[in-house]
């Protein structure tokens, strides 16, 4: 047998239902690994004691029935998690413990999932690249001192570097698909309405998506299945039929449609991302769908109709974070000095960039101007997509337009870190789901990889369409470990 | 059009974000690097187009107005920045 934290979910599951591994054993050995990679500073809380009772009392009865049957996983510190710290990477939330849990991690528990710990990512998920979290920067396993990706990067990293079986992020603008992208691992974002909003700290609401990050498409389709379902506690939850994405799988994708949308061919692309593109397109070829080339016009107002959108919207939600209630308080004269220096203290630099961004386009006399006028391009780039979809099934683009890059690389150049998300952002904002999965490396060997965007809740035709290209490319991520410590 | 200073402290002063000089000086620079981005909506014209409020195209459901949950005083006030057993502590709002 394989070492136990190098296994799939699927392997995991099926040695713990055929009763060759423990929960235990499994989570100690998650444990163990994560007790020597302290370098890539992916957790900020761990919650190992518990999760080794947890493991004990699931042996001690196990339910194997259950879709996650006693495996451990760590999960985004986006999520709130009962009497378990939550922090969005944010000193703000530093001293925060929720009394209730988010509907998705509930989701995974009432599976039999247990909680390893609460995984590193960009403040309140606004960055792309992990160093906006209060919490420090992580490191990428694919290469010392290479960002993961962000925001979700914490969880990308733990996936890559096998310090947990799998996890779940958010994606807002890309913080799903481009930290998988960077760490050669698969990250799906559902159909905006497929995955509960509820417990999750808040972004921006009209794009926050909650998402599996895996080693493989299978074991995306699994989780995929456990975390999205119909929540009345989210009121832009949407109730449909969801299918059985594992049962469902299919390598299966004769005759299907795949459009190639020629505004994805931006300047300065490096020709390795061209040329992994076009190795996408033969391989869809080889499986025997039909490649039609399609355009969708205004991709390249995307990127600015995003950073109007999400920060007007950011800057209402995190509105709440004034002192009083919970989190950090600063001390003031008066209440209004004390959100005033509150505010100021605890939050980082990127956040309150956002805010301001957002404060300013929703202001008395700038909003028709800009907040206005993005909603009305939103509206044109999800006609685009509209218009798209009558004609192909589903759409195959690259997932980033380069690979990793060094920490500390971008951090003063706001708009060259916000030009990361430019394949990423549209589908947000048509509420589309997307995947990415690793398809080849540069020439430093860094992971690259390609999206495959569906129609709304056709998950299953981009699972089915990734598992079957995941079979041509046949990636091997070949991490050295170069961080683990004795 | 460029943000000036002034218009970076009025910003501030409506997100309740206290800012220094310094600090708001940088922060015009990287407001007008972004807005300069942002700007290029204006290529577009956008006047018989429908703004999208949601992307979802549900409507809002509704639900029985009824109580849920049940002493959960403690609860919410388990996070408190200020202890006291029953109320938020807040600095003093009246002279």
């Amino acid at each position: 047998m394989s070492d136990i934290t190098s296994q799939s979910l699927f392997e995991l599951t099926s040695n713990i239902k055929e009763k060759k591994l423990s929960s235990e054993e499994i989570t100690k050995a998650f444990i163990y690994r994560a007790e020597k990679s302290k370098k890539l500073n992916v957790y900020v809380t761990d919650n190992f004691e518990r999760a080794i009772d947890q493991s004990k009392k699931f042996d001690s009865n196990p339910n194997l029935d259950l879709k996650l049957p006693g495996i451990p996983i760590a999960v985004k510190d986006l999520f709130c998690t009962n009497g378990v710290r939550t922090t969005a990477g944010s000193k703000i939330l530093n001293n925060f413990v929720p009394t209730y849990e988010s509907t998705v991690t509930q989701n995974l528990w009432s599976q039999g999932a247990i909680l390893l710990g609460k995984l590193n990512c960009d403040e309140f998920a606004m960055g792309s690249s992990n160093e906006t979290s209060f919490f420090g920067n992580v490191q990428n396993p694919v290469g010392e001192n290479l960002v993961p990706g962000g925001s979700s990067g914490g969880s990308s990293a733990a996936v890559a570097a096998n310090l947990t079986p799998v996890t779940i992020g958010t994606d807002t603008g890309g913080s799903i698909r481009q930290p998988a992208s960077f760490t050669g691992t698969v990250g799906l974002k559902p159909t905006y309405g497929s995955c509960s909003r509820y417990g999750i700290v808040a972004f921006a609401s009209s794009l926050d998506q909650a998402g599996p990050m895996t080693k493989n498409v299978r074991d995306c389709s699994m989780l995929l299945e456990v975390i999205s379902s119909f929540d009345q506690k989210d009121s832009t939850s949407i109730d449909y039929k969801r299918n059985y994405y594992s049962k469902e799988l299919s390598k299966d994708i004769k005759g299907k449609k795949i459009g190639i949308p020629k505004e994805y061919r931006v300047d300065n692309m490096p020709d390795e991302i061209e040329q992994l593109w076009k190795n996408g397109i033969s391989y869809a070829k080889d499986c025997g769908a039909e490649i039609i080339d399609i355009s969708l016009p205004h991709t390249n107002y995307a990127l600015p109709t995003y950073y109007i959108v999400a920060p007007a919207e950011a800057s209402s939600n995190l509105a709440r974070y004034d002192g009083v209630k919970y989190g950090f308080r600063s001390t003031g004269q008066n209440l209004i000095e004390m959100y005033e220096k509150t505010r100021s203290e605890g939050f980082g630099d990127e956040v309150k960039r956002r805010i301001m961004i957002g404060t300013y386009v929703l202001s008395s006399g700038y909003y028709d101007a800009y907040y206005l006028k993005a909603q009305k391009v939103r509206q044109l780039i999800k006609k685009d997509f509209d218009d798209a979809f009558s004609k192909v099934d589903a759409i195959l683009t690259p997932s980033t337009p380069s690979s990793a890059f060094k920490i500390g690389e971008k951090t003063n150049d706001p708009v060259s870190m916000y030009l990361n998300d430019i394949f990423t952002v549209p589908i947000n904002l048509a509420g589309l789901p997307g995947i990415s999965i690793p398809a080849g490396k540069d020439k430093n060997n860094y992971p690259l990889g390609l999206q495959v965007i569906g129609k709304p809740f056709d998950e299953q035709n981009i699972l089915n369409i990734s598992y079957a290209l995941e079979d041509k490319i046949n990636f091997k991520n070949d991490i050295s470990d170069w961080w683990l410590s004795e | 059009m460029s943000i000036d200073l002034k218009t970076v402290k009025h910003i501030s002063k409506l997100a309740r974000i206290s800012i220094d000089d310094e600090k708001a000086n940088k922060l015009k620079g990287d407001l007008n690097n972004i807005f300069e981005f942002i700007e290029k909506l204006n290529e577009l014209n956008t006047d018989n187009v429908q703004a999208l409020t949601s992307i979802a195209e549900t409507t809002l459901r509704f639900r029985k107005d009824e109580i849920k949950s049940e002493n959960i005083r403690e609860k919410i006030l388990k996070n408190s920045p200020e202890e006291n057993k029953d109320f938020f502590v807040v600095p003093k709002v009246v002279e």
